[in-house]
């Protein structure tokens, strides 16, 4: 049984009882969990199969952004099933597979396909006389592609509607709900936008205590702070929160909307936060795509939101704060943890998170890698090898660990499309985790009036993205004309507060990165 | 970083640990507040539950320092610990005592025997819990004080329930 019933930390609060049918298959699944939950728990791991070759794909990142869990829910196809919720009735389908995707016929191309049709063949390849070009082209059309053109129509209204605010947010995780609560107290409309049904971000399944200061709420739960924020948030009637609303675009300092698939947003807001996270990376090596390798975020949510346990026994690479912390909280509901294998010589993320696997007799393999993932539709174990002083992997080194899943946890890009498209100047710094945009302390970017605040601005933690999301909408709250010295002296002092935090060793490579995009002004 | 050994290996050594309170302190009539958080981190909520002066830190990446002779045994900072990096030590009647952070279920009570485990999660001994704070009270984070021989004081970093 992979559902949690009791767990040290969460009380899981499961809604009414439903039946969804996969691929005509009666599924018991509960109101509230997602379609990728509810199937994951009745032991289903393949949930679609590769463009091309047909190889498994299974759950991976759990937020919306790796495209893994597309299928065809109630005739519309491409639905990415992590986020869409269970309803009683629904009909889901796997795409291009035949007859399905656990079983795919189409799965010899694996094999085979680099042989007879190499890459561009299909330029080359039965493209005369006409018939044989339109015969063979149909026949390729049913097996790759992105499932059938929609079987059902959509026949809900569309609506429009047209609001003008003082400052828009996008995201509502803790930089974005931070931004918005300190803003929001000096009297400044806000808007506050985020795609999910919940506020909160990833905070929601951060079921360990913070680190920082108690003044900005150290020692508490991340899932507690998410509750406290929320608390702080409706408190204030100036707020406007829109949940299950999508930005997609911003034109001209106009930011553009759809609110629960249905209403679109046209918002003239006269400043913008961008508080819109990060993505998970991954790591490359054979087999990485196999179901049973999923992103530590992943895992998280299953485990920690939706009480499911990801698997018996785990692999985690990566030894950064978020897989060991992800290594306790496995042990914390019951999974075994196999190893932790880091390819550094030395554990990235904080000693005392490190210490606490240890003690409860977890191997961490410092200089070692992953080689691959074992198995044939999901993961049967891994094989690890060590590595030399110039990262390649000693050969005969190479050990096999036993393991019905493996957790990538190596790091975060920023979530910075929205940036893009604003047309702020982007830079590549590599300490900040990737393209992050030249701001200025307040956060305000090369675009005057917007903003970014947490891992959107550089891949930092939850404690350094609320302070800045606490000066950024003080800031932009400021530079409307509200608040007054007091509010000023409290933005200065969440500076300060930020500069201390990263004077230690953790924040030497992010003060480093700041350096090099932080302008004066 | 250049001499953090232990952060190669994920536990510290004895010759790694921070300095022992003295045998007197030790034997006190209330436990003592023993830290092991050697590495510069961003981290204070110990020093800020501290009413006694007990924990000195000048920057909030210090690692704390404990002044044991002012320690009173309170354990307001072992509440807080979000490293679960605090262990409060005490010996009396020549029986060892520990208290740690508990954080699994089933949870612990009086008279639980448990598996005594070392900082690399090695099996050490049996010991007895003597006293378990009561989850909720605690956000979730139990308090336990486990029994144990007292020269192991210096070495039990975690208990494992005993399974039958």
């Amino acid at each position: 049984m992979s559902r949690l019933g009791e767990h040290p930390i969460v009380d899981f609060d499961r809604g009414r009882e439903v039946t969804i049918y996969f691929n005509g298959k009666p599924i018991k699944a509960y109101e509230g969990e997602t379609v990728a939950a509810a199937l994951y728990a009745a032991g289903i791991r393949v949930f679609s199969r590769s463009f091309r070759f047909h190889r498994p794909r299974g759950f991976f990142c759990a937020i919306g952004k790796c495209s893994a869990c597309m299928m065809e829910v109630d005739g519309i196809p491409n639905v990415r099933i992590c986020k869409v919720y269970v309803r009683d009735g629904m009909e889901l389908r796997t795409q291009n597979s035949l007859p399905n995707a656990e079983n795919d016929i189409y799965s010899m191309f694996d094999s085979m396909i680099d042989r007879f049709f190499p890459h561009g063949s299909h330029y080359k390849k039965f493209t005369k006389p006409k018939f044989v070009r339109e015969l063979v082209t149909a026949q390729m059309r049913k097996f790759t592609g992105m499932g059938e053109f929609p079987k059902a129509e959509l026949n809900e209204k569309g609506e429009y509607e047209e609001i003008e605010t003082d400052i828009a947010i996008v995201g509502g995780g803790p930089a974005g709900l931070s931004a918005a609560i300190y803003a929001g107290r000096t009297g400044a409309k806000v808007i506050l936008m985020d795609e999910n049904p919940y506020l909160g971000g990833q905070l929601i399944k951060q079921t360990h205590r913070f680190f920082g200061s108690g003044r900005h709420m150290a020692g508490t739960r991340g899932i507690r702070i998410g509750e406290i924020l929320q608390k702080e948030l409706y408190e204030l009637p100036n707020i406007d929160i829109r949940t299950e609303t999508k930005v997609f675009g911003i034109y001209d300092g106009v930011v553009a909307a759809v609110e629960k698939d249905t209403k679109l947003l046209k918002i003239k807001p006269k400043k913008i936060i961008i508080a819109t996270g990060a993505y998970e990376r991954t790591l490359i090596f054979e087999n990485n795509d196999l179901p049973g390798v999923y992103g530590a975020g992943g895992v998280q949510t299953l485990m920690n939101v939706y009480g499911i346990k990801p698997g018996e026994r785990g692999l985690i690479v990566g030894s950064g704060n978020v897989g060991l912390i992800l290594t306790y909280q496995l042990m914390q509901a019951g999974v075994e943890v196999a190893a932790i294998v880091e390819a550094m010589p030395r554990v990235g993320g904080y000693f005392v998170h490190a210490a606490k696997v240890r003690r409860l007799g977890v191997p961490i393999y410092t200089k070692h890698t992953i080689k691959r993932a074992i198995g044939k539709k999901k993961v049967e174990g891994a094989e690890i090898a060590r590595l030399d002083e110039n990262w390649c992997v000693v050969e005969g080194s190479e050990k096999r660990i036993d393991c019905d899943f493996i957790c990538v946890a190596v790091g975060l890009s920023p979530a910075h499309e929205l940036l893009y498209h604003a047309g702020v100047e982007m830079r590549f710094i590599p300490e900040l985790g990737g393209f992050v945009p030249t701001r200025n302390r307040y956060g305000e970017t090369t675009k005057p009036g917007i903003y970014v605040a947490g891992d959107v601005a550089g891949i930092e933690e939850a404690t350094a993205a609320m302070m800045e999301g606490r000066i950024a909408g003080l800031d932009a709250a400021i530079k409307l004309g509200y608040g007054d010295e007091e509010t000023v002296r409290l933005r200065d002092e969440i500076v300060e507060d930020l500069d201390e935090f990263r004077k230690g060793p953790f924040g030497e490579r992010i003060v480093a990165g700041l350096k090099k995009i932080v302008v004066e002004g | 970083m250049s001499d953090m050994k232990y952060l190669e290996r994920g536990y510290i050594e004895n010759d790694e640990l921070p300095p022992l309170p003295s045998e007197e302190r030790l034997t006190g009539k209330r436990p003592v507040a023993y830290i092991e958080c050697p590495q510069p981190i961003p981290c204070s909520p110990c020093l800020e539950s501290c009413k006694y002066d007990a924990i000195k830190m000048e920057n909030i990446n210090d690692p704390p320092e404990v002044i044991y002779e002012n320690c009173i045994g309170c354990m307001a900072c072992i509440r807080v610990c979000p490293g679960l990096a605090i262990f409060m030590l005490h010996i009396k009647d020549d029986k060892g005592y520990v208290t740690l952070q508990y954080e699994f279920i089933p949870w612990l009570k009086k008279g639980d025997r448990v598996k005594l485990l070392n900082r690399k999660g090695e099996e050490v001994g049996e010991g007895v819990v003597t006293w378990a704070l009561a989850p909720e009270r605690n956000d979730r984070t139990q308090l336990v004080t486990v029994e144990i021989p007292k020269d192991l004081i210096f070495e039990v970093r975690a208990v494992k329930r005993w399974e039958q």
